[in-house]
């Protein structure tokens, strides 16, 4: 279900070569339903979030009480209800912020998730565009939303705004690099940029038993996971490395002077980008739609589910991570990554090629 | 930080920030994320208490004091009942004395929940701070039981108190005790030795005792500081040398003496210590005695002056109190030990980033009511 194929479908239905309409309307079919999915993420997943911290934390999180509709039983429209009083909130523009740039950063920071997002594998079919070089395209469109945050930590005029901008700069810049690292062993093993050929890589068994999954390929492997994930948490700006959105330090960072519907824009893409963030971790090591128990549940439908299902465990570990931990010093988190993660990473390469080449 | 140098930048941390702990405002220069010079501006939440006290009888400044530190209203009232009491040279019942040791450890537990929780806050970790207003809740519920108020309690008074304990008090506090003791352990390996709370607090902020003595810091902070300065101990007022309990110390464990993670977990042993104090003081706890007995009829201080400190959760709380002999103090003067912590963090936060800066003022554990009084 790519663009391609459903531009050769209008095509065979008119009979005419590829026109402009054609495309478009290829583009809006296929497009929707992403936005649909990225809305719908963020939907379920803020409401799991306040559960999830809320069971953590000893209490219950929103409930629907009392007569009438409140938030819907065990709170199920409370994001509902958060969304539609984002969206009637005032849109308040600070006198001193650069206007353009600050009505332009929220889109470009949603925009990168969104573009990420095509080129993602759901199961067997459900793909919008099977690139050759998936992974390097994921992970660049994933990257641009920086800009972004840098915008508007810099167009807000506010300074609480410019430490958080510039925060988020350094460690989603520096984070890149471990998790691009880690990634690059994989792709050594498989020999394929393409999505779908990695996860094809990753049918089969294990030793007989095991999933063949990436993550359990070899030990290099199954390091290179840990050091993508956590760095994958670190380019999201989440607990313990939400520096740039530290409230008790910054307010709330580079989106401080946001509110309304902008401020529900961020909020999106945090959402959309760990959405992003855990697929890739999937595709690249869990296997991505193939089933967790070798040969049963392989059909399109099932793979879609698994897919999903993986996704979610690792936005729940995510959950776990920022509900237990404190947040590391914005020195400290550098030193992770430089000190630590970049230097493993390389090692983690030069293991995966040797055993490669050694074991197979 | 290396050789190129910008402009500084001043920046207002408060009076609206989620860490400031109330309504202060810091002046900040920094450096890039490292800050250079820090000036606490106070007053915001001034209220005139001691000019109050001067148009009050002596009576009616105990709810005055209950505002001052409002997170430790029962140790607030102690002090000030605690100075009065000697001044007029009365001797109150023991059930009276039992009763308030039983208040003041409870909050001082209560108070070092909330100290040790919102420290969580200020490093990021959301989740203990729950846990522990949890078990503070819990107190407030002892509280609410025996006098109906649970934030600002005006339970002592002069020579006395203003309710007797309930029914099932006792009983309802041993089951607390019983409660609460487990949580501290979970509480401390949930934050206490997490790795990333260790890297943030060991060694930043390093408090010398020296210094902690040179500007008259006092309570935990000193402690956290390796000096064994304790009024229930070195000064023991009311009836706290009958008690058997350990002063725990700072020792450098993660890092050095008198660095954020030494000052936290002082706070943490002390919580188990005032559990032990509660645990012996309810087994003594005379079953007979009116603890209306001892109130003077209208209080009418002789001409004078006194100066009594007792142990807040927060140091040294002095009250100095001068009468001219007429129904209403002449003068009242209250000496706050979170004032003498706050004076110390330009000393020992220069230098640090701005996360250390929070860091260090919330291992301080100031109360804006009282600093500003």
């Amino acid at each position: 279900m790519t663009v391609d194929q459903i531009i050769r479908w209008f095509q065979s239905l008119s009979g005419s070569g590829e026109q402009a309409w054609m495309f478009l309307a290829a583009v809006v079919i296929t497009g929707l339903p992403l936005f649909l999915v990225l809305a719908t993420n963020a939907i379920v997943a803020v409401y799991v979030e306040r559960k999830v911290s809320a069971f953590m934390q000893d209490r219950i999180g929103p409930m629907g009480q009392g007569a009438g509709f409140h938030a819907g039983k065990w709170g199920l429209l409370q994001t509902v209800a958060d969304a539609l009083k984002l969206l009637l909130k005032e849109d308040v523009i600070p006198s001193a912020a650069d206007r353009k740039l600050f009505v332009l950063a929220p889109y470009i920071i949603f925009l990168a998730p969104f573009l990420a997002i095509a080129a993602i594998p759901f199961n067997q079919v459900l793909q919008v565009s099977d690139l050759n070089i998936g992974v390097f395209y994921v992970l660049a469109m994933g990257s641009f939303g920086v800009i972004g945050l840098i915008l508007a930590g810099w167009a807000s005029d506010n300074k609480w705004s410019l430490y958080g901008a510039m925060r988020s700069a350094a460690q989603i810049v520096s984070y890149e690099i471990p998790a691009g690292l880690s990634i690059i062993a994989v792709v050594m093993l498989v020999g394929s940029l393409n999505l779908q050929q990695i996860i094809e890589f990753q049918t089969g068994t294990r030793w007989g038993f095991l999933p063949n999954w990436v993550v359990f390929h070899n030990p290099f492997s199954f390091l290179a996971f840990f050091i993508y994930f956590i760095s994958s948490v670190a380019e999201v700006n989440r607990t313990p490395f939400d520096i740039p959105e530290a409230e008790s330090e910054l307010v709330a960072g580079f989106h401080t002077e946001y509110s309304g519907m902008r401020w529900a824009l961020f909020f999106l893409s945090e959402y959309a980008n760990m959405l992003i963030v855990t697929a890739v971790a999937v595709i690249v090591f869990l296997g991505g739609w193939t089933s967790p128990i070798p040969g049963l549940f392989a059909t399109a439908g099932w793979g879609l589910f698994w897919f999903l299902f993986k996704i979610g465990i690792l936005i729940l570990v995510m959950m776990w991570f920022r509900w237990t931990f404190p947040r590391l010093r914005v020195d400290q988190l550098m030193h992770v990554c430089w000190k630590v993660f970049i230097p493993l990473a390389m090692l983690n390469i030069f293991g995966v090629g040797v055993w490669a080449l050694g074991v197979g | 930080m290396g050789i190129v140098h910008g402009e500084e930048m001043v920046l207002n941390i408060g009076p609206q920030h989620p860490s400031t702990h109330g309504v202060l405002r810091l002046h900040v220069q920094t450096d890039g994320e490292v800050v250079s010079h820090i000036e606490p501006v106070i007053g915001y939440l001034h209220r005139c208490f001691e000019k109050h006290c001067e148009h009050l009888t002596y009576e009616q400044v105990i709810p005055y004091t209950d505002r001052c530190d409002y997170i430790a209203s029962m140790n607030n009232n102690f002090g000030y009942v605690v100075a009065m009491e000697e001044f007029l040279g009365i001797q109150v019942p023991e059930r009276v004395e039992y009763i308030r040791v039983i208040m003041a450890e409870l909050n001082r537990i209560a108070s070092h929940l909330i100290a040790l929780g919102t420290y969580g806050l200020d490093v990021g970790a959301f989740t203990p701070f729950l846990y522990m207003f949890r078990d503070r809740e819990r107190i407030l519920d002892l509280f609410e039981l025996t006098c109906g108020a649970r934030l600002l309690y005006n339970y002592m008074w002069v020579g006395g108190l203003s309710h007797d304990l309930p029914v099932g008090f006792v009983d309802a506090c041993y089951r607390f005790l019983d409660d609460f003791e487990p949580n501290l352990k979970e509480y401390h390996d949930l934050l206490m030795y997490n790795k990333i709370f260790i890297e943030r607090t060991a060694d930043v902020g390093v408090l010398p005792a020296e210094v902690a003595i040179q500007y008259g810091v006092t309570g935990p902070n000193l402690r956290g500081s390796g000096v064994q300065w304790d009024l229930r101990k070195n000064e023991p007022y009311s009836i706290y040398d009958r008690f058997d309990f350990d002063i725990p110390v700072g020792t450098g464990q993660m890092g050095s003496v008198g660095d954020c993670w030494d000052r936290y977990w002082v706070r943490a042993q002390e919580m188990a210590e005032s559990v032990k104090i509660i645990r012996q003081a309810l087994q003594d706890l005379p079953a007979e005695g009116n603890v209306h007995e001892a109130l003077p009829r209208k209080v009418r201080a002789p001409k004078g002056s006194i100066y009594k400190r007792t142990e807040s959760p927060r140091g040294d709380l002095g009250y100095y109190i001068i009468s001219d002999g007429k129904g209403t103090p002449f003068r009242v003067k209250m000496r706050s030990p979170a004032f003498t912590a706050l004076s110390v963090l330009s000393e020992i936060a220069s230098g640090w980033m701005i996360s250390d800066v929070i860091a260090i003022l919330g291992s301080l554990d100031i109360v804006l009511g009282e600093i500003d009084r």
